[in-house]
Parts: structure tokens; C-alpha cells; sequence
């Protein structure tokens, strides 16, 4: 290993780089414009023949986006906190004002754009924001993390339906439960190395799946009909003839869960979104933060260093379970009835996919990624059949022109740059002193 | 439950047997890939589904209406496991250069080529599902998610030892599939690419520096893995005769827990695995029954784990020695 990647190692584990080791910095908006044909280029110079000129023209369209997005980027880590308030003030705002009829129409022109928003959308952010902690931020490939969903909602049907407890209660139970589910499957699974992991966790999501299935308490594939919504927080309704008038808002309660208004649900996911970010960037940027930084990049050394390296990766697993589990609460009690089939395998690889096309550990970048991923097959309708072909088409693709994901985070490139947990150049994770087949044989 | 169990053990052993050495066959693809590229080949069970396909289209082309048995039987599944094979090796090659070459080349994270792996199973699925199948069986199109049957195969007992009988198909089944297993063990510890490929997943880098050509053994690997898939997939015909766009999927997931069981990246492991998971299944669904035959599978994969972190031979490809 040579000096010059070991300071970069050192840049790496650093709170915020300093722009000298990241070249990226240096340039400003115009170096960066110039950059896209050549890049485009490059990348196309990857593929066979045929597809050369596709791939070339689909990294000219997108590379003026990646460029606005690092630019902004570069402005963001120099603003002061009163720049940053505001921006967050404004995604609040905006986030408040989008299930306006007017974005609606544009944005889902087949679905009832309130509904969508709730879910998939909000519940495929949340989600993701879920994942995001274990697979982002710790490291860990977690196949199933449908199940911690499904536990969710199922806590909300069997206390809310049988035991007549109500949401708040619920909310709180059953993201204590999804946890505890979560350090159930994780104390046995998580001494065993990143790939059984994963095949681990795909046998428990399917467990779960088709232990509901077979459980005549909660109906077997029934499921549970006549789940309660939430009690009514407040009759409050946005007055009329204010100056907002245009966004078609006015009239609606928001805080009044009925069964026909899906807009008071999605300020409830908004809520828990919220929650769950500020919950995960205060961790990102603690002592549990920079455990999980270490134990993603080497875990024998992060062990080395002092740092528990099984009770942090417990607890990444507990906090995404937990996560996972209030979606699936909020989930349940807008859905009124849930079957086990509503949590397949598929929607573990799609929120997975989210996470890895937005930009694993980023949660911005893993917030668009949920979007797009919910959003685009919905927005495609009009294709009917054929939207999950797209979708999966469009996986690969994506793959192939960013595989850092689209907001990739910092950190997260300067360890792929370094090679580690990546294929490496050769074809194979190339054996380094990080990665996994050394420790192998070692071992 | 278990006076059940004794009175089974004897016809849930041959099922298991039978069953696990699809699996086997199946997981032998997952654990080449996994082994030489450190991937999860998660599109290896779409493979699979093409395999199954190309059995059925040939199926039709020769006009076998009615069931065989006999000697004839053995002449069509052979045929079946040609073009499967090929078909499946094919598709599989294919599916490498599209999917995962371009990221290889750039050096992507484990977790892109998984993404991609993902979305190729996705495309693949639903191509056949919405246009494939019910093009090639004229089919309408919303009915392309439906299973297509073909009833080729006259069973007679073939073995009989006291209660005890043994069918043709599933004898074929066994014997086939293991007969498989032992031509690819020769494969990769005799020959020459064989030798490339276990340097390949040993250390890339000084194979690449010691002359071994990568794309071409990584090609090798899969075009190995998909025929093994092919051949998998013809003995699936012979012993279920039907197939559906989803074939793949629970099928690949057991394969997947199968090679993992056996020790991932391990041949030998492989076989060990899927027979292994295959009997576990069976007597799971007699004791517990048959809706608990997945659980009953997955449970014993953690259980194993828990002891054999590593599966339970544990050694990988690289340290397979002829």
C-alpha cells in the first residue's frame, strides 16, 4: 500500500474531506460541462459495439444532470447553517403543498397522484431511508428487509383489529417489535460473512411471507380486513379564500383519517420521513456513525480499533428494522386490510434497488432513487404490461452508466475509487488487505 | 407426525434425492459465478426458465404427442438437455456481456452488479411472460403468465425392492444430474481452462499477470454454469412436465440456499447441498407438512450457518484440487 492511499484512506474516514484530495472540488461548473462527452465517452468505450452509441447518448443527456447536482454539491458544503435552514425550510414547504391537484396532473396522469403519494411513493422513501442504515451505512446486504415491513403491518392489524388498541399505541409497539424481530434474525446471522448474510435475509423475508400465509390467526392468504385508521387528531381544515387558493388545497383536513382521503395519510408518512432522517443524519454523524463507516470499509480493522464491531451491526439492523417497521404501521392503517402476499421478495430487491440507484448512504440521493423507482412504473401505466419490463431494462442500464448510483455519496466514491468492496478492475474483488477474500484466507 | 414420517422415509428420500439434484445442477451455476466474480448471479434463475422453454418449444417442434417410456424416454430427454444446455449456456453468456462486463470493466461495486443481476431477472421474467410465451404458444397475451404443460412421460417402476419403487423419472433425474456433476468436476480440475478458472477465483489478479485470459474465463464460467442450468432444466421437465415465467425464482432461491449450505464457490459443496436441502425438504413437508416446506428449508440454512459459517464443506473453488 502506498502513502499516497493511505492519506486518501485517511481523507476517507475524515468528517468532510478536504477538497485537496478530492479532485472533483477543484472544478467549477464550466470544467465540469466540458468534461461530459469525454466521460460519455469513456463509459460507452465499456460496452460491446453495438450498444456504443446508445450508452454514448444516454450519458450526454444525463451528464449535464450529475454536473448541476456535484455543482450543487460544491455549493451546499460551503453555505452556513442560515443557507442550509432555508433550503430545508423550502423541501418542508414543498413537501407540505405536493399533493396539490395541479403537480398531481402533471406528475400522475393515470393514478390518483394523493394516493400514489402516499404509496408507493412516501412508503417506498421510508423504506429506503430504512435500508439505507443497514445496507448504506453499515455495510450489511439485507435481501429481506420486506419482512420488517410486514412485521410492522402486521402489528398494526392483529392490535389495532383484535385488541382494538389504538394507532399511537400501535406506532409505538410495533416499531419496538420490528426491532426486536430485527435483533431476533440478526444475533445469530450476523457473524457470518456479508454474502450468507444476504441469502439469510432472503430466507427470513420469505419466512415471514409464508408463516403469515399458513397462520390461521391472521387468516392464512386472507389476510386481515377492517384494520382502524388512525383517531382523528384534529377537525381543522384549511380555510378558503386564502392566497394560496390555486394549489387546491383548501377544504381538506389534514389531521382527519377517513377512509376516502389519502392526503391526511400522506402527511403522516411525511411526518415519520422526517422523523427517520433527522434520526439517521444525527446517528451518520456520531460515534455510531463513524463505527458504521469503519465497519463498511474494514471490519477486521474497524474490530482491530476497538470498535464492537457485532453489537454496531446489531444495532444498524434493529434501527432499520425499526424504521422499516413504522412504515409498515402507517402502511397498514391507511390500507384498512393487508394479505401476505403484499410483501413479496420483489419489493425487497425494489427497495434495495432504490437504494443502490439513488446513491447507497446518501440519504438524499437514496430518497430520489425511492421516488423514481415508485414513481416511474406508476407514471408508465399507460404502458400497462409493460412497466416492469422497463423498469427492470432500465435497472441494468442505469447500473451500467452510474454504478455509484445517481447522488452518489462522497465517501462512498473514495472507497470505490480505492477498490475496495468493489469487482476491482480484473473481474474479481481484487485481494487486498480490506476485502473479504483475504480475511478468508486467513482465517 | 412422525409415524407419518417412517411410514415416508423410503418414497420422501427418492423425491428428495431426486428433487435435490436439480437443485444441485441449478446451484453449480451460482457457485462458478460466485466463486470466480465474488457475484450473486441473481438472474442464473431465468436462465433456468429459458432452459425450461427451449425443452417445451422442442418439445412441440417434434410433434411428441402422447407420453414415452422406455428407451425412448431416455432419447428425448437427452435431446431436451442438448438444447437446453444450449440455449441456457447461450442466454448466459449473454446475459454477462449485457449486464455485468460493462460494470466489470468500471470497476462497480458488488452491490451495482447485484442491482443489474436484479433487473436482468426482472426483464427476462417479463419478456417471457408478456411477449415470448404467448408468441411462441399462441397464446393471448394476458395469458402468458399461465403454466404451460406438456405431458410427455410414461412412468413405470423401474426399481423394486419390497415396498419400495423407484420410478424412471426419477431415477433419470438422479442419475443425469450426477453424471453432470462429475464431467464438470473432471472439467475444472483436468483441463486447461478448468486450471484458468480455478486460478481466476484463487487471485485474478496474478492469473491475469501469469498469462490467463479473464473475459475468457469468466465467459467459460458462465457458458458452464447456463448449461448446467440447461440440463437442470430439461430433468425439471421430465420430472414436473411444466413451466411458467416464475419457474425460476423459488427454484433459483433454493439453489442458491443449496450451494450456499454446501460451502459457496465449492463443487463438490454444491452437490452436497442441493441433495442435502432436497431431503431436508421432503422430510420437512411429511413431518411439519407441505406448507411449512420452505420455512423447514430456510430454518435448517440458519441453523447450519450458526455451526458452519462457511457452509458445511466450506472450502471454495481455488482450493479444489484434482
Amino acid at each position: 500500500m502506498t502513502d499516497n492511499a493511505n492519506t486518501k484512506t485517511g481523507a476517507v474516514l475524515t468528517k468532510e474531506a478536504p477538497p485537496a484530495a478530492d479532485n472533483d472540488n477543484s472544478r467549477g461548473l464550466g470544467g465540469r460541462f466540458a468534461d461530459i462527452v469525454p466521460r460519455a465517452r469513456r463509459v460507452a468505450g465499456n460496452w460491446p459495439a453495438p450498444a456504443r452509441p446508445v450508452i454514448f447518448g444516454l450519458n450526454v443527456v444525463l451528464g449535464p444532470l450529475v454536473a448541476l447536482s456535484d455543482a450543487f454539491h460544491d455549493w451546499w458544503v460551503r453555505q452556513g447553517r442560515a443557507a442550509r435552514w432555508a433550503v430545508y425550510g423550502l423541501l418542508i414547504l414543498f413537501a407540505l403543498v405536493l399533493p396539490s391537484d395541479m403537480i398531481g396532473n402533471v406528475m400522475s396522469p393515470h393514478t390518483e397522484w394523493q394516493t400514489l403519494l402516499f404509496f408507493p411513493i412516501g412508503g417506498y422513501i421510508l423504506l429506503a431511508i430504512g435500508l439505507n442504515v443497514v445496507v448504506g451505512q453499515a455495510g450489511l446486504l439485507d435481501l429481506g428487509y420486506v419482512a420488517f415491513f410486514a412485521v410492522g403491518a402486521y402489528a398494526m392489524a392483529i392490535f389495532g383489529k383484535y385488541h382494538g388498541w389504538n394507532f399511537w399505541e400501535i406506532l409505538i409497539v410495533g416499531v419496538v417489535i420490528s426491532a426486536l424481530s430485527g435483533i431476533v434474525l440478526g444475533a445469530p446471522t450476523l457473524r457470518l460473512r456479508g454474502d450468507y448474510l444476504a441469502i439469510v435475509t432472503l430466507g427470513f423475508g420469505e419466512i415471514i411471507r409464508i408463516a403469515a400465509q399458513n397462520w390461521d390467526y391472521v387468516n392464512g392468504p386472507n389476510g386481515i380486513s377492517g384494520i382502524p385508521h388512525p383517531p382523528n387528531l384534529s377537525d381543522w381544515e384549511i380555510p378558503e379564500g386564502q392566497p394560496w387558493e390555486f394549489l387546491g388545497l383548501a377544504g381538506m383536513k389534514p389531521f382527519t383519517y377517513g377512509a376516502l382521503d389519502g392526503r391526511p395519510y400522506y402527511y403522516l408518512m411525511l411526518a415519520a420521513i422526517i422523523a427517520s432522517i433527522i434520526f439517521c443524519k444525527r446517528l451518520e454523524n456520531s460515534r455510531v456513525g463513524r463505527s458504521w463507516a469503519a465497519i463498511r470499509e474494514d471490519e477486521d480493522a474497524a474490530e482491530l480499533m476497538g470498535v464492537p464491531t457485532f453489537r454496531f451491526k446489531l444495532g444498524a439492523f434493529a434501527i432499520g428494522a425499526a424504521i422499516g417497521g413504522a412504515a409498515g404501521v402507517v402502511y397498514a392503517s391507511q390500507a384498512t386490510s393487508i394479505i401476505p402476499n403484499n410483501f413479496p421478495f420483489i419489493l425487497s430487491a425494489t427497495i434495495l434497488a432504490a437504494v443502490v440507484l439513488g446513491g447507497s448512504g446518501n440519504l438524499p440521493g437514496v430518497m430520489v432513487g425511492a421516488f423514481l423507482v415508485a414513481w416511474l412504473p406508476e407514471y408508465f401505466r399507460g404502458l400497462a404490461e409493460y412497466r416492469i419490463l422497463i423498469f427492470g431494462l432500465a435497472l441494468v442500464v442505469m447500473m451500467a452508466l452510474r454504478p455509484e448510483g445517481i447522488l452518489p455519496s462522497r465517501r462512498r466514491q473514495a472507497e470505490l475509487a480505492e477498490g475496495t468492496g468493489g469487482m476491482g478492475a480484473l473481474g474479481a474483488e481484487v485481494a487486498g488487505p480490506g476485502t473479504q477474500a483475504a480475511t478468508e484466507g486467513a482465517k | 407426525m412422525f409415524g407419518n414420517f417412517i411410514d415416508q422415509f423410503w418414497p420422501s428420500t427418492i423425491d428428495g434425492l431426486s428433487l435435490g439434484a436439480i437443485y444441485a445442477l441449478v446451484a453449480l451455476g451460482y457457485t462458478m459465478v460466485y466463486g470466480v466474480l465474488r457475484l450473486i448471479n441473481f438472474a442464473h434463475s431465468e436462465i433456468f426458465m429459458i432452459g425450461t422453454f427451449a425443452g417445451l418449444i422442442t418439445l412441440n417442434a417434434i410433434g411428441l404427442s402422447g407420453s414415452v417410456g422406455g428407451v425412448a424416454l431416455i432419447g428425448v430427454v437427452l435431446l431436451l438437455a442438448v438444447v437446453g444446455a444450449l440455449a441456457s449456456g447461450a442466454s448466459a453468456v449473454a446475459l454477462e456481456f449485457v449486464a455485468y462486463r460493462p460494470l466489470r470493466r468500471r470497476g462497480a461495486s458488488r452491490l451495482a452488479a447485484l442491482i443489474s443481476a436484479i433487473g436482468a431477472s426482472l426483464f427476462l421474467q417479463q419478456l417471457f411472460a408478456r411477449v415470448l410465451i404467448p408468441w411462441w404458444f399462441d397464446l393471448p397475451e394476458e395469458k402468458g403468465a399461465l403454466p404451460i404443460q406438456h405431458h410427455f412421460v410414461e412412468r413405470t417402476p423401474v426399481v423394486s425392492v419390497g415396498d419400495l419403487t423407484i420410478p424412471n423419472d426419477k431415477l433419470m433425474v438422479f442419475v443425469g444430474a450426477i453424471l453432470m456433476m462429475i464431467a464438470l468436476d473432471q472439467f475444472v480440475n483436468r483441463t486447461r481452462l478448468g486450471r484458468g478458472i480455478r486460478a481466476a477465483a484463487q487471485d485474478p489478479e496474478t492469473a491475469v499477470l501469469m498469462g490467463v485470459n479473464i473475459d475468457r474465463v469468466v465467459s467459460t464460467t458462465f457458458l458452464i454454469g447456463g448449461a448446467m442450468a440447461g440440463v437442470a432444466a430439461a430433468l425439471y421437465l421430465l420430472r414436473f412436465e411444466d413451466s411458467h415465467y416464475f419457474v425460476g425464482f423459488l427454484l433459483g432461491i433454493k439453489a442458491f440456499t443449496a450451494a450456499v449450505l454446501g460451502g459457496i464457490g465449492n463443487l463438490r459443496g454444491a452437490l452436497l447441498g442441493g441433495l442435502t436441502l432436497g431431503l431436508i425438504e421432503m422430510y420437512g413437508s411429511v413431518i411439519f407438512g407441505t406448507e411449512w416446506q420452505h420455512v423447514v428449508a430456510f430454518s435448517v440454512l440458519v441453523l447450519v450457518l450458526m455451526f458452519r459459517p462457511t457452509g458445511i464443506l466450506g472450502e471454495s473453488l481455488q482450493q479444489a484440487r484434482a
